[in-house]
């Protein structure tokens, strides 16, 4: 067991399943011989070698709808989008074929593929460099759209990921990469894509979130345990398929829910927990669903000020809590 | 070139013709929503789908190929079954629309309908090819309209970078529904376009399923050898409208298509055959016989078939 | 004066970098935009400029040194006058900085504004549900809440600190999203009327609190409404008391928790419940609702009263699970821990009233339910065996139940396969 930052624990999975999997490549724009823009492919094209992790040539869809073919001929692909703001080229390549190839050929093809991307803000990467895209493809049937919140869950679904049948976007947050560190055992584990993990028992109220709003969610409930107000973390870890279960338990032990995401306020993932609450839960709701979230602006600005109106924060969430539990 | 193997192609260009023939009859009857055909094509897809390790090469069609997918080893029954929204239609159990196909078993590729993005599929299944050293060539199959899609360019760009067995085959119809070549693209040749990305373009006659078959192998061994990808482009023409659901006098003289009828690669083929004794007129006879009865007993067949149970919506959205 | 010169962030993500070489020392003079030193990342090896021109003072992190980004690295002395305001552009700020909540723009999505305006008597769904379930008048209840508003936790307690009536608290249907089952419950405070108590000089008068008026109501109306009958059986458990005798050390041990003869109850219960569902049903006026799920109340004494929290499907456990189950919510109702779901949702109700000691008792139902079992004391008696005097250990169960749905016949088989289930149970018995 090593402490490890969440980047290198995706970095050593990457690595474990490629001894593991011979069919498993990896590529993308700058992941072999750099590495990758965040080193999060350091060292692999050196040792897998350049039939394995390959310097692809610089366009999305052709990197996504390659690895849709290579994966419908026998292959592993783990693509890497350089950043979750460049996805959109590829957008056709993974809503109309990757998510629908199984559906529409009754299932006599499936598409084993795993498309990483960093996404997220608070890294002063502006408008194309901060986005949060998952809202959109976790509306797309067919899909799976993963987001680990600590090292050691990104381990596991990664894993997870990599062995599943279907296509799976597993998005990583850049802000986490480098600041969130934890114990990650060295032997390959999985943990189940679509199960939510309660990272924090509470009573007071529930804070329903993923990626790296987790560990903002915590250090809120930290401050907010001070002041007596018991809070309960569910990290989904999957937004697509969301654990149903878990979420309404949640909302149920505590009757007061705030969902947390980055991802803009107006058709995030939080109004769609919001809705499954309402219409499984109502009678134990004591409070209104609460959202918080980024808010309704194209993208994030690039000048400090701007970007940081725009985050949400420990304190924003913190704040938000309060005025629930107060409720 | 053996007789068989010519009076095979023939074969498979009469079946692919019979079988749209009843298509269009059917949809008059208004027992098919709707066709898309592969008459006039016939030459091109037959003859290239001959110069492919069948079943074991993929092939990466789009809506027009018909005869391609017949040659390439999918029954009339399966046709008809796709055609009508059976249960059974191993395409898509009755899920997509008629000419989209996708045969796991015969190696044909599953397709969707944004033009030009089954390229890049191909380019990704030779790229598995090349890592897997598994002997297989891949071919995608586009019509002269798609390759104003940007997708196109970034396969052949991909294929040629990497050295891939690929073949990208156009069948150049000279129009996108209605729109002529001339609006799509500001040179005269799609093969042109190749010098671009590496590789070598190849204009065939695609009325003449010989010079086709020729040049696919070319093409195929080319990418087997590691040397990459080539672009055929078969100029052909169809002789229908682009679907059951158009009208082509708005956008092409009958004076046009009278002249390409001339050329119809069945008539010249079979032509071409009884010229030269590699077929006789009894084996010629025989064989239109056997075209009209697998044609009648895949309509029977797949009129009789079931259709989808309702309760099967929501299958296959996931592995489990 | 000095400038200070923090570790700046070179590269997105990175959160931490090390000083690789010191490109000037400290007495050297420096030029505005001048290199003064190499900085590590796993990102980025980069020079690093000098934000102001002057002289170093102190090198205050040695090379080889990892620090966070915004670390104060070196100091220069500026010369002449004071140093520029953007002397700090060579350290970013952080990727987070410290907010403001006034300038936050991230969107919430529910105006705090609205919050406080609840006018009292505006009820959550959990409370209006809860209401209904422990009958408790919310409008009796002090709210807590924003402008007073009466909480969930708020009703939780006023259950949870007048227990007596939960006895009755448990008789809710399944799920109270049907709430055409339901009795209304009572809006206003319950005046007991009969006969008018004598009161002396001596006497002292103890108000009747909210939740004692609610008791009284509820029982009043369960006995005014509800037809009871009633009947007792007494079984021999002898083979029960020496089957616990036999595994109860070793249960402690293993399972963690005592073996009581309550989930051998439970048990038989669940058995005689199978084999009479009548039992397991609630009168609806114009239909009996038949319940598939059999949830047991379970009376557990507490310091602050009877709480009757309700094992859900009791009929999938064994006795193991039983015993973990019941010996659970005892002790989280002693600590004050149930939840909502723990108290409401039973079927039926099983009474332990043999812990006090009684042999006998007429228990009053928990309508909608339509029956209630006791199980008392447990105590050795003389009885005939064969033709023999033995000395047995025996107890009675009583049932009371509601003669609208349930016969006699009924009742009696029903206490009849709880005592058979009972006096099967031998030292062999397998509790797993």
């Amino acid at each position: 067991m090593a402490v490890m930052t969440y980047l290198e624990a995706i970095r050593e999975t990457l690595r474990q399943e490629l001894r593991r999997d011979d069919r498993m490549i990896i590529y993308g724009e700058d992941v072999g011989v750099r590495g990758g823009v965040f080193r999060v492919t350091e060292g692999l094209q050196a040792e897998f070698g350049e039939d394995r992790v390959i310097d692809s040539p610089l366009a999305e869809a052709a990197i996504v709808g390659t690895a849709i073919g290579a994966a419908i001929n026998g292959l592993r692909p783990v693509p890497e989008i350089e950043f979750a703001d460049f996805i959109f080229p590829a957008i056709n390549q993974i809503v109309q074929e990757a998510a629908r190839i199984r559906y529409r050929s009754n299932g006599d093809f499936g598409v084993p593929l795993v498309i990483r991307a960093p996404f997220g803000g608070g890294v002063h990467g502006a408008l194309y460099h901060s986005q949060s895209v998952e809202a959109l493809f976790a509306h797309v049937p067919g899909l799976k759209v993963v987001i680990p919140g600590t090292p050691y869950d990104a381990k596991g679904l990664l894993a997870s990921a990599i062995q599943d049948e279907d296509p799976v976007l597993y998005f990583e947050h850049k802000a986490a990469y480098r600041s969130l560190k934890g114990e990650v055992p060295d032997e390959r584990y999985l943990i189940p894509i679509g199960k939510a993990d309660v990272k924090r028992q509470g009573n007071d109220l529930s804070i329903i979130t993923y990626g790296l709003m987790v560990s903002y969610a915590q250090r809120a409930a930290e401050t907010l345990e001070k002041e007596g107000i018991s809070v309960e973390i569910l990290d989904l870890r999957s937004i697509r398929p969301l654990d149903v279960e878990a979420i309404l338990e949640t909302a149920k032990k505590t009757g007061k829910v705030l969902v947390v995401h980055e991802d803009n306020l107006t058709g995030g993932i939080g109004g769609e927990v919001s809705a499954l609450i309402a219409e499984h839960a109502l009678f134990y709701l004591d409070a209104p669903i609460m959202r918080l979230a980024g808010p309704d602006v194209p993208a994030m600005p690039y000048s400090p000020p701007l970007e940081h109106a725009f985050m949400v924060t420990p304190d924003k969430i913190a704040e938000a809590s309060r005025k629930l539990a107060k409720f | 070139m053996t007789p068989e193997f010519q009076k095979d192609i023939y074969y498979h260009m009469a079946l692919a013709r019979a079988v749209d023939d009843r298509m269009w009859i059917l949809n008059r009857q208004g027992r098919a929503p709707v066709v898309y055909s592969s008459n006039g094509h016939e030459a091109a897809q037959v003859g290239s789908a001959f110069a492919l390790n069948r079943g074991e090469d993929w092939i990466v069609p789009y809506y027009r190929d018909l005869a391609l997918v017949l040659a390439y080893g999918m029954t009339p029954r399966e046709v008809m079954l796709h055609l009508l929204g059976k249960a059974e239609d191993p395409n898509s159990g009755g899920r997509q629309m008629p000419a989209h196909w996708g045969l796991h078993r015969r190696h044909i590729m599953t397709t969707g309908s944004v033009v030009a993005t089954q390229d890049i599929h191909a380019a990704g299944l030779a790229l598995a090819s090349k890592v897997l050293k598994d002997g297989r060539v891949s071919v995608a199959y586009f019509g002269e309209g798609s390759t104003s899609q940007g997708e196109f360019h970034e396969a052949l760009n991909f294929a040629s970078v990497h050295k891939l067995p690929a073949i990208f085959f156009c069948e150049n119809n000279g129009y996108a529904i209605s729109v002529p070549a001339r609006k799509q693209m500001a040179v005269m040749d799609v093969a042109a376009r190749a010098a671009g990305y590496g590789m070598p373009g190849v204009i065939v006659d695609g009325n003449d399923p010989l010079k086709v078959y020729e040049v696919t192998k070319l093409a195929r061994a080319r990418a087997l050898a590691g040397d990459g990808p080539t672009l055929i482009e078969a100029k052909t023409y169809r002789f229908v409208p682009h679907s059951s659901d158009d009208d082509d006098r708005v956008y092409r003289s009958r004076e046009e298509v009278a002249e390409w009828k001339k050329r119809d690669p069945l008539i010249t083929f079979e032509k071409y055959l009884l010229d030269n004794q590699i077929l006789s007129s009894e084996e010629l006879a025989a064989m239109q016989q056997k075209v009209k009865d697998a044609v009648n007993d895949a309509t029977d067949y797949a009129e009789k078939a079931a259709l989808p149970d309702p309760n099967t919506l929501g299958l296959y959205v996931y592995h489990h | 004066m000095a400038e200070t010169v923090r570790m700046p962030q070179l590269g997105e993500s990175v959160t931490e970098g090390t000083i690789g070489q010191w490109l000037k020392k400290a007495g050297d003079t420096v030029e505005k935009y001048e290199s003064l030193l190499e900085v590590l990342t796993d990102k980025v090896n980069a020079e690093v400029p000098s934000p102001v021109a002057g002289t170093v003072s102190k090198i205050l992190v040695e090379e080889g040194t990892t620090v966070t980004i915004g670390t104060p690295i070196c100091e220069i002395a500026v010369e002449g006058e004071d140093a520029p305001s953007d002397t700090t552009e060579a350290s970013l700020p952080p990727a987070v900085a410290a907010p403001d909540a006034r300038t936050a723009a991230t969107a919430s999505s529910t105006q705090p504004a609205a919050l406080d305006n609840v006018h009292r008597g505006r009820y959550s769904p959990a409370v209006r549900r809860l209401a209904q379930e422990t009958g408790i008048d919310p409008q009796e209840v002090q709210g807590s809440g924003a402008g007073g508003r009466v909480t969930r936790n708020d009703i939780l307690a006023a259950a949870e600190h007048h227990p007596e009536k939960s006895e009755v608290l448990t008789g809710t249907s399944e799920g109270s999203s049907s709430p055409t089952i339901q009795e209304t419950a009572p809006s206003a405070p319950v005046t007991i009327s009969g006969a008018v108590a004598v009161v002396e000089d001596v006497d002292t008068l103890v108000p009747v609190t909210n939740v004692r008026k609610v008791i009284a109501e509820r029982m009043m109306r369960s006995k005014q409404t509800v037809p009871h009958a009633w009947l007792m059986v007494e079984a021999d458990v002898t083979g029960l008391v020496a089957l616990r005798e036999r595994l109860k050390d070793e249960f402690k041990a293993r399972e963690g928790v005592s073996l009581t003869y309550v989930p051998f109850m439970l048990r038989a219960v669940v058995e005689a419940l199978r084999a009479v569902p009548i039992i397991n049903a609630q009168w609806n006026r114009d239909s009996i609702v038949m319940k598939k799920r059999i949830n047991i109340g379970m009376a557990a004494a507490t310091d602050r009263g009877l709480i009757v929290p309700v094992i859900k499907d009791a009929d999938q456990k064994n006795i193991v699970g039983l015993a973990k189950a019941s010996q659970d919510l005892v002790q989280r109702a002693r600590m004050g821990r149930l939840t909502m779901d723990d108290l409401t949702g039973g079927t039926f109700t099983v009474d332990n009233t043999g812990a006090v000691g009684t042999v006998l008792t007429y228990p009053i139902i928990n309508a909608p339910e339509v029956a209630i079992v006791t199980m008392e004391s447990i105590v050795k008696r003389p009885v005939v065996v064969g033709d023999m005097i033995a000395i047995r250990s025996m107890v009675n169960i009583c049932l009371s139940f509601d003669h609208r749905v349930v016969d006699g016949a009924e009742a009696g088989q029903f206490v009849g396969a709880v005592k058979k289930h009972l006096e099967s149970l031998t030292t062999q018995t397998s509790i797993y």
